[in-house]
């Protein structure tokens, strides 16, 4: 056969055979819309019981969104919603950003050293599942009432989430892959860079993100809990000062704003980045 | 001896000495079964050689054996010149990678400089008719598109042996048609000695020099089969299938035996 005719032959084929593509847009609107529904429905649902004392007299039990509103405007002109957030953030960023670089070289050491797997394994498994906030007393007493104890205690909950998605992503690694990269002579650091890394990344990326959720639920309780004046305002701060003042609608402002700074952080830095990585390689969109 | 004995052919014919050279190879995987029973293998420069068998006859494993990712248990494996091609069933391209990062990460790994290695990688993507595709996501590929992409790849690595395991199998027909095409063009093109893992009889006679029939458990080679048809072949061709009738009735008697105990 020609040439020509094969050429021509493969590029009806390929044109047939390939995936159609959706359009973005419409993905976009279609994923925000059903979010955005049920938070009206919570917002109203929430009024409704304010309005009818649900939960006993609205200024003691249970204020308004508008309440809480005004009162979130209230802390907000005296700057400390703005210090809150920036302390905490600060505090969940850069304890994030040590248990990642910690949690990325234990999850390799546990990847690549089948003792040391065997080993730790179990005990990273099993720190998991504790809930950090049982590391404050300890962190309190060994580290004195400072922001040590936030460091000490976001690590705890977060370097496990992500030395367990690395090495849950390198497990599920398909064998084909390594011998591929055999095949093409990739050994060693090679095999590491261009094949492991990147085919285990998507697992990774799933332990970063539950990581980051640790971080911040362990920060939060480790500034409810150690309290001192040393130790700048935070939003857990913020919550129990608003609960030392009995004033529920501080506290519901708190509470809300710490939702929104956590989901924020999710949707604006981890989701995308997961999308990306998982629509490059043709893996299901996951919406968030 | 005729004169037609010596007349030139159109097709790669074997060159002086073998590429591929296998004595005494048996492999058993710990203390299981024989898997390979005394292979001895000679592929000359430029031959197309089939192996062929039903599920077991160790195929698949005495094509990782000359690819180096399997060690024989006793024998000796000599391949010449670079370390050959692989491909395999499912196209195994890297799904972070586009279809020209595929291939240049091969040249990559081959040692290509950086500068070269876009235009090497567009050529090799010209070669299989891939020339536009260069940039599209492997999952955004059609399964031939897909093979060709691996085929490009396994030619990155600019051995002039390619090996390739049932590569094929999991296409539809009217696309692996095009595909043997495409095969046996580009071997000519590049003068490639090919070992094709099948257990397709009419594939094999199809694009076959040489088919090797196996027996299985242990896998031994069973029969031999010269195809003189001269290419391109069709595949509906009566000669081609009066040899696959002839080496499909082999083939099953092979296999009878196995029930017969």
């Amino acid at each position: 056969m020609a040439n020509t005719d094969l050429r021509s032959l493969e590029a009806g084929l390929d044109e047939l055979e390939r995936p159609a593509q959706r359009t973005r847009r419409r993905r976009t609107l279609a994923a925000l819309f059903p979010p955005l529904v049920a938070l009206a429905l919570a917002l109203l649902i929430w009024q409704l019981a304010a309005d009818n004392n649900w939960f006993g007299k609205r200024d003691e039990q249970l204020p308004s969104p508008g309440q809480t509103w005004t009162a979130a405007v209230d802390q907000w002109e005296q700057g400390r919603i703005q210090a809150a957030v920036l302390n905490s953030l600060i505090r969940g960023g850069q304890g994030f950003a040590a248990a990642l670089v910690i949690g990325t070289l234990l999850g390799l050491l546990m990847a690549k050293v089948r003792f040391v797997r065997a080993a730790l394994g179990p005990f990273v498994s099993g720190l998991q599942s504790l809930p950090s906030v049982a590391w404050v007393p300890a962190g309190i007493l060994w580290f004195g009432l400072g922001e040590a104890v936030m460091y000490f205690v976001i690590l705890m909950g977060a370097v496990p989430s992500i030395a367990n998605g690395l090495l849950a992503g390198i497990d599920q690694i398909p064998p084909l892959y390594g011998r591929v990269g055999r095949v093409l002579g990739a050994r060693g650091l090679d095999a590491m860079r261009f094949v492991t890394l990147p085919a285990a990344l998507p697992g990774y990326l799933a332990g970063l993100k539950q990581g980051w959720a640790f971080s911040w639920r362990s920060l939060m309780a480790a500034e409810l809990i150690a309290q001192s004046s040393s130790i700048g305002l935070g939003l857990g701060q913020y919550l129990d000062e608003g609960r030392q003042f009995s004033d529920i609608a501080i506290v519901v402002s708190g509470i809300a704003i710490i939702l929104a700074v956590g989901v924020g952080i999710e949707l604006l830095i981890f989701s995308p980045i997961e999308r990306r990585v998982l629509q490059r390689r043709g893996l299901g969109a996951v919406r968030s | 001896m005729s004169v037609e004995a010596v007349k030139p052919t159109a097709e790669p014919r074997a060159g002086t000495g073998a590429l591929v050279s296998l004595k005494g190879v048996t492999k058993a995987f710990g203390r299981g079964p024989v898997i390979l029973d005394g292979i001895n293998l000679e592929i000359a420069e430029g031959e197309f050689v089939c192996l062929l068998g039903a599920s077991g006859c160790g195929k698949s494993t005495l094509l990782s054996i000359i690819a180096g990712l399997d060690e024989p248990t006793t024998g000796t494996v000599e391949v010449s010149g670079l370390r050959p091609g692989l491909m395999f069933q499912e196209p195994a391209l890297f799904p972070w990678l586009t279809a020209r990062q595929n291939v240049e990460l091969a040249l990559r790994l081959r040692g290509v400089k950086r500068a070269e290695r876009r235009a090497k990688a567009e050529e090799l993507l010209a070669l299989v008719h891939l020339r536009d595709a260069g940039d599209k996501r492997v999952h955004e590929l059609s399964g031939g598109m897909r093979q060709r992409v691996a085929m490009a790849r396994a030619f990155a690595q600019e051995s002039k042996v390619l090996l390739m395991d049932e590569p094929f199998a999991a296409l539809d027909a009217i696309t692996r048609d095009s595909l043997h095409d495409e095969l046996v063009r580009l071997r000519k093109e590049l003068g490639l000695t090919v070992v094709f893992v099948t257990h397709n009889v009419r594939e094999a006679v199809r694009l076959g020099d040489r088919v090797l029939l196996m027996s299985s458990r242990p896998g031994r080679v069973a029969r031999e089969y010269p195809i003189s048809i001269p290419q391109p072949r069709r595949i509906e061709a009566p000669e081609v299938a009066a040899r696959t009738l002839e080496i499909t009735d082999h083939l099953r008697e092979e296999i009878r035996r196995h029930g017969q105990h």
